[in-house]
């Protein structure tokens, strides 16, 4: 039961934002169902799979969704992804993410009184 | 597409995914102004940053199902009752104006950024220490 509220929250979330969820699955499944930190990203994973491909059949039926545009940025992000793994495990990311949290609240504003 | 979007979108494309990959972020929260900043409306961004998310978070969860991490049994429930709240968020997002999404968006954006510099500021052992 708690599961399916989790994935009610989600799905409503992901649609409006255009996010995969992970950001209110991974607390969730932490905090109300007892899940360690690995199985909830995990789990989130997984279902996040689910609940986009949902947004992206839902939305097509209104043509919102451009695959030139998702090909675009998508492909070149999974290549980006796997180097930036990699690259977590040999370096300091302390500073670094500092100043990404920074340039992402600048967008953050940008994107509120733009 | 014109050449400039496309290169810009595959640089910017890459720098978001090394991002994600870096601090564990999603990369929703990063294609969506992305997608904006090349010029789609609120709700398109919203909808192809979906559709751009499916195959990272696809081979995302195959390997995390190899470390068995991956609960299959919650996941799905959690996915299955997500089409339902998809589908209230799908027609809340057609229905209200841009503007209005997309500074909650600037919200959730501010909030993440919040919540990454927090998680960066406990883990202060994050230095390879040297021996």
């Amino acid at each position: 039961m708690r599961l399916v509220a989790i994935g009610l929250v989600a799905g409503l979330f992901s649609a409006l934002f255009g996010v995969g969820g992970g950001i209110v699955i991974v607390p969730l499944l932490i905090g109300m169902a007892a899940f360690g930190t690995r199985e909830a990203t995990a789990t989130s994973l997984g279902a996040i799979v689910v609940t986009a491909s949902a947004g992206v059949a839902l939305y097509s039926l209104h043509g919102k969704v451009d695959p030139g545009y998702a090909a675009l940025v998508g492909v070149p992000a999974m290549a980006g992804a796997l180097l930036g793994t990699a690259a977590q495990q040999r370096i300091s990311t302390r500073d670094l993410t500092l100043a990404f949290s920074l340039f992402l609240a600048g967008v953050g504003v940008w994107l509120l009184v733009g | 597409m014109t050449t400039s979007t496309i290169i810009l979108g595959v640089c910017l494309g890459l720098v978001a995914g090394v991002m994600s990959g870096l601090l564990g972020v999603g990369g929703g929260i990063l294609f969506v102004p992305l997608l904006v900043a090349l010029g789609l409306g609120q709700v398109e961004a919203a909808a192809t940053s979906l559709l751009a998310i499916i195959p990272t978070a696809a081979v995302g969860a195959m390997r995390q199902s190899r470390y068995g991490n991956l609960r299959v049994r919650p996941a799905l429930v959690i996915g299955v009752a997500s089409i339902v709240g998809v589908e209230v968020g799908v027609r809340i997002a057609t229905s209200v104006p841009e503007h209005v999404l997309r500074r909650l968006f600037g919200v959730l954006l501010i909030a993440v950024a919040v919540q990454v510099a927090w998680r960066a500021r406990a883990s202060k052992e994050s230095y390879p220490r040297p021996k």
